[in-house]
């Protein structure tokens, strides 16, 4: 672990201050995150400029329906909001179906979307990883991709974004508020996180200084009848293998009105399943249209040598929700 | 607490007299003794798999302030004894497996040198390595040990025409987990060296050490109070606490902290070989087993051979007129396997009970009737008759209270919503060993208390409670009047707690040195009376086979979409003998119960073959079964009395619990799905991919 300063931001601008020209520097949060990649030698930032005070802990009501999380809101909190119970059930779920209460109680919103991957390459400074150390080379490519990316990957990277949250907040069209130091700008949450392609170092467009200062998650009606299911190899305490966000609103004569669906566990970023989306708007909700939606998403799968089983987790995963969803209440 | 002084020591359930302690954070563990000024080692690892440092630069970190010593083999530390090679650290620039320690940085605190080591240059260069177990190796050789090979009967012959069952089954390179990590303190004053160790084994160090370095045994002091668990990972000496010497040597008169950390602990804590293991079982129509052939593969250092018995309960566990069992060792560039809970057991019996079930299955007989129609009467091999056995009391009462009867033995029948629902049971059984040789001092105080010293361990097991309680017992006393003194090499010697003998052979030392006391000294003795003695031999130990049985009862249910095993219930009824304490015993059988369901679902090490590297090195990516994985678990016990284990009837518990459970489980999701996972640990995908071709075939 290399020496760092340490300094605590009282207000956002005075964090972006510290961090504007400084390479540096880090914003540190939760710590749940940042803090392991120090021991592991994975990050060493000179300079923490520790925002956990800086940010707003609370959850508002935004003025047409929304909710607006300060982006020091913790995990565990934000999964108690009865708002969020009640209108956004799927990110409650998802919260709660990540890490374990002690993390969750020290987990920030912003610290959540911003957690990098659990490929254990990148987490192993003694191996090759592009990520990590841009043109070494990718050590999954040859090795064990069990947790690793079916679709959107490119051949210097296969890495998988591992965040629950991000997931739902995905499924709900989130907006992400970031602060620079060239002022305030807003980022659709499917617009934040981001494909490796040739730069598999950069998990996000944000610019280098940039903090998030809160998330915004729009009036949505859909929401209030999601869920999110995840997948994964013990009953708790696991990152998922596969997990799947979804929101439906059925009409009159039991056809999809409105859908959304986004995937954990399959990509470098969070998946808006757009694709399953279309494929279903409009169709009555049977098993056959699930199914439909499910290889339209999937039919552009690659996978890798540990993790062909994804295509059908996925598919069967993405199933089981629609069904769950539009059973009707007293089936269900 | 207070009923103990009510009814009598031994058997009393009483709550761990350590407790308060521990939650309260006074119970003091290795890392945590306080000490002046010390010092930090950050140990330096290999990342080749296999070869030679042909290079070190340490200058930067030398002149880093605050870093006190640079370790490494130019020059390299003295030892006396460089003959086990895992323990002749930096004695040579040879590479043996990836995370192997080549160098170690001292400094005043632990973040200088963790910074200090990653300034440290090494150069290697590597050879080609091989970590990939398999039976077809061309290194693949017979080790040599008596029971390597064992033929009793003509096997061969006892599956013609056709083995009934033949099956391979495989367990992933495994990890012991304890949740403290391996710690050293050590300290050289004059000529004496102490060590505040996580060990499962005081003296154990203090042999070890003291020859690897060259001392007297006296002149090494060992203590360890309390233990954050050891599973067989601290039963023997590992190069951490020869780097943690070598480093305190380089800074005399200061002590020296060495706590490896959860990455380290991975290559440099031992672990579980992999296995390979065929199963062929040779039966009558009704059911009689004919032949029982197991052959076994593993792993072990290319440098060192380290050998489990794993089908060691092959020979014992089921009546037929020929059983042989085969063992062969893979030389590989990998970490030092060593004991893990239930070395030899738990991987073997997971194979055999799997195949008895899939026996019961071929010829549609029930499971438990099958296991008890082949219950011996006498051990099948040696012929000696059971110091005690009841097996098929244990597979009766748990059938009822599990509610076994009325069973339909066809899978993948039983839905509930989303989830395949289906039952399994399997054999326990673990031998009772008894290590010979320890010693216990009694001596009576003048606040009239007894003062019990003995170099046991309690390893978080609960033996501060349970061993008091045997001496309670021993000197007719009650639990109150006993001190107890263990975990320091200042205490008689006592051996390593492994094959759980712990128990029975310290409570077995209490009792005769209980014994030599009132002898010498009677009923009323004046305080200073102290008497130092061990056990009397066991006559009955050649005369009997003695072992400990149980059966295991699992209920699971796999989620049809997703292959997701969940286990809902898992009891396990258990034959004993005598039960010193319920609660602890209880504790010991669940959490082996426990560790069965996590190798079953959950454990794996991975290895990345190309770098030769452990890829699961965290407790997020080496998973451990977690508090929701296990649902309603209980243990049981039957009355069981038997006269020639030992002066108490007590028979070893802590392995047992593990035994046979991983298999009831895969029985189970064989019952619930229809697809039998051979190869552990039975994941999602693996049930996926069977499921996706089940449906490709029909
Ligand atoms: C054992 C374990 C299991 C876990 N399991 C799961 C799981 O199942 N599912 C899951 O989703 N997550 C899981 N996590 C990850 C956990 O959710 C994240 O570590 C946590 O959300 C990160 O939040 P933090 O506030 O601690 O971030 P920090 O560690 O403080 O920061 C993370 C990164 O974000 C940056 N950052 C933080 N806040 C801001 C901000 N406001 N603006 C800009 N940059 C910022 C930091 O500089 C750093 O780079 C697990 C973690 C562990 C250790
Ligand atoms: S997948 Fe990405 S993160 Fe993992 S080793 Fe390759 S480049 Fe690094």
């Amino acid at each position: 672990m290399k020496p760092f300063e340490y300094e605590r931001a009282a207000d956002t601008g005075g964090a972006v201050a510290a961090l504007a020209g400084r390479r540096g520097a880090a914003y540190l949060a939760g710590g749940t995150n940042l803090v392991d990649h120090m021991k592991l030698g994975i990050a060493s930032p000179e300079l923490l400029v520790d925002v956990s005070r800086a940010l707003d802990a609370r959850i508002e009501e935004l003025p047409g329906g929304g909710l607006r999380i300060g982006a020091g809101v913790r995990n565990a909190d934000l999964a108690a909001d009865m708002r969020v119970r009640k209108r956004y059930p799927a990110l409650a779920r998802a919260l709660l179906s990540g890490a374990s209460g002690q993390l969750r109680n020290l987990a920030t919103t912003g610290g959540n979307l911003l957690q990098r991957t659990r490929c254990p390459y990148f987490q192993d400074p003694t191996t090759p990883c592009n990520k990590r150390e841009p043109g070494s080379g990718c050590s999954a490519l040859d090795g064990h991709t069990r947790q690793h990316a079916i679709l959107g990957a490119s051949q210097h990277c296969v890495a998988t974004h591992p965040s629950d949250m991000a997931v739902a907040m995905l499924a709900f069209d989130a907006v992400v508020r970031v602060r620079g130091a060239g002022g305030l700008r807003e980022i659709a949450i499917a617009d934040l996180h981001r494909l490796p392609g040739d730069v598999p170092q950069r998990d996000t467009t944000l610019e280098h200084g940039e903090l998030i200062t809160d998330v915004d998650l729009p009036s949505l009606e859909i929401a209030a009848r999601s869920t999110y299911r995840k997948v994964r190899d013990r009953a708790s305490y696991a990152f998922a293998l596969v997990s799947v966000a979804a929101a439906v609103e059925l009409a009159s004569d039991d056809t999809f009105a409105d859908v959304r669906i986004a995937f954990g566990g399959l990509a470098h970023k969070p998946w808006r399943a757009t694709l399953a989306e279309d494929e279903l708007r409009g169709r009555p909700a049977t098993e056959a249209a699930f199914r439909a939606a499910a290889h339209a998403e999937l039919a552009a799968a690659q996978p890798l040598r540990d993790n062909a089983f994804k295509i059908a987790m996925a598919s069967n995963a993405l199933v089981a929700t629609l069904r769950e969803l539009t059973m009707p209440r007293a089936a269900r | 607490m207070s009923d103990a002084i009510a009814t009598r020591p031994l058997g009393a359930d009483v709550g761990r007299l350590d407790g308060p302690r521990k939650v309260t954070g006074a119970a003091i563990y290795a890392y945590e003794h306080p000490l002046t000024d010390p010092a930090y080692v950050f140990p330096l690892l290999s990342t080749a798999a296999r070869g030679r440092v042909v290079g070190i630069d340490a200058a930067e970190a030398q002149r880093l302030p605050g870093v006190l010593a640079v370790l490494t083999h130019e020059p390299a530390p003295k030892l006396a004894d460089t003959s086990n090679p895992e323990l002749a650290v930096l004695q040579s620039p040879a590479i043996h497996f990836r995370g192997q320690i080549v160098g170690a940085v001292v400094a005043e605190s632990l973040e200088i040198g963790a910074h200090a080591a990653a300034l440290v240059c090494i150069e290697e260069q590597a050879s080609e390595h091989d970590v990939v177990l398999r039976v077809d190796h061309p290194d693949v050789f017979k080790p040599d040990d008596d029971e390597t090979d064992t033929a009793h009967g003509d096997a061969e012959a006892g599956l013609c025409p056709a083995a009934t069952v033949d099956a391979t089954y495989t367990t992933p390179h495994q990890h012991q987990g304890a949740m403290e990590p391996h710690t050293s303190v050590a300290l050289w004053s004059d000529d004496t060296l102490r060590l505040y160790e996580s060990t499962q084994s005081v003296h154990g160090v203090r042999e070890t050490i003291a020859e690897v370095f060259g001392l007297r045994a006296e002149q090494v002091e060992v203590t360890a109070p309390f233990v954050g668990g050891g599973f067989g990972s601290k039963g023997e000496v590992h190069a951490n606490t020869v780097l943690a010497v070598m480093a305190a040597r380089a800074v005399p008169g200061r002590p020296v902290k060495l706590a490896l950390t959860r990455r380290q602990v991975f290559t440099l804590g031992s672990h579980r070989t992999p296995t390979i293991q065929r199963v062929r079982l040779g039966a009558d129509a009704s059911g009689g087993l004919l032949a029982i052939t197991h052959d076994v593969w593993a792993h072990t250092s290319r440098v060192q051979v380290y050998i489990d018995q794993i089908a060691a309960a092959t020979r014992m566990m089921y009546a037929a007129p020929s059983i042989a069992t085969t063992h062969r060792l893979a030389p590989l560039d990998v970490p030092f396997p060593s004991w893990m809970r239930a070395p030899s057991e738990a991987p073997g019996m997971y194979a055999l009970e799997c195949a008895i079930d899939e026996l019961a299955v071929a010829l549609r007989i029930d499971a438990i009737e099958l296991r008890i129609h082949n219950d011996p009467p006498a051990d099948p091999v040696s012929g000696k008759p059971w110091s005690s056995r009841n097996l098929v009391a244990c597979l009766r009462q748990g059938a009822e209270r599990f509610g076994w009867a009325g069973r339909d033995p066809a899978p993948r029948r039983r839905r509930d919503g989303r989830w395949l629902a289906g039952t399994g049971v399997a054999g326990s059984t673990y031998p009772v060993f008894h290590t010979p040789g320890s010693q216990a001092r009694v001596e009576f105080r003048a606040d009239g208390r007894y003062e019990v010293s003995i170099g046991a361990m309690d390893v978080g097991t609960g033996t501060w409670t349970s061993l008091a309680q045997v001496a309670a017992e021993a000197l007719g006393v009650p639990l109150e009047r006993v001190a107890l003194q263990i975990g320091d090499t200042a205490l008689p010697y006592s051996h390593v707690p492994g094959g759980s003998a712990g128990i029975t052979s310290w409570g077995a030392t209490l009792f005769g040195a209980a014994r030599a006391f009132r002898d010498r000294h009677g009923d009323d003795p004046a305080p200073g009376d102290a008497v130092t003695a061990g056990a009397p031999d066991n006559p009955a130990e050649d005369a009997y086979a003695m072992h400990a049985f149980g059966a295991h009862f699992a209920e699971v249910r796999v989620d049809a979409d997703t292959g997701e095993v969940r286990v809902p219930r898992m009891l396990g009824v258990f034959a004993i003998g005598r039960v010193v304490n319920p609660r602890t015993a209880r504790s010991q059988l669940i959490g082996g119960m426990t560790f069965g369901l996590s190798m079953a679902l959950h454990e794996e090490v991975v290895m990345d073959a190309a770098l030769g590297a452990i890829v699961t090195t965290d407790l997020a990516g080496y998973h451990i079964a977690a508090n929701a994985d296990v649902g309603d678990i209980d243990a049981a016990w039957i009355d069981e009395i038997d006269p020639h284990v030992n002066a108490m009837g007590t028979k070893g518990i802590g392995e047992l619990g593990i035994v046979g459970s991983a298999a009831a489980i895969a029985n189970a999701v064989f019952h619930a799905t229809g697809i039998r996972v051979r190869d552990l640990p039975i994941t999602p995908d693996k049930l996926l991919r069977a499921r996706v071709e089940l449906s490709a075939r029909a």
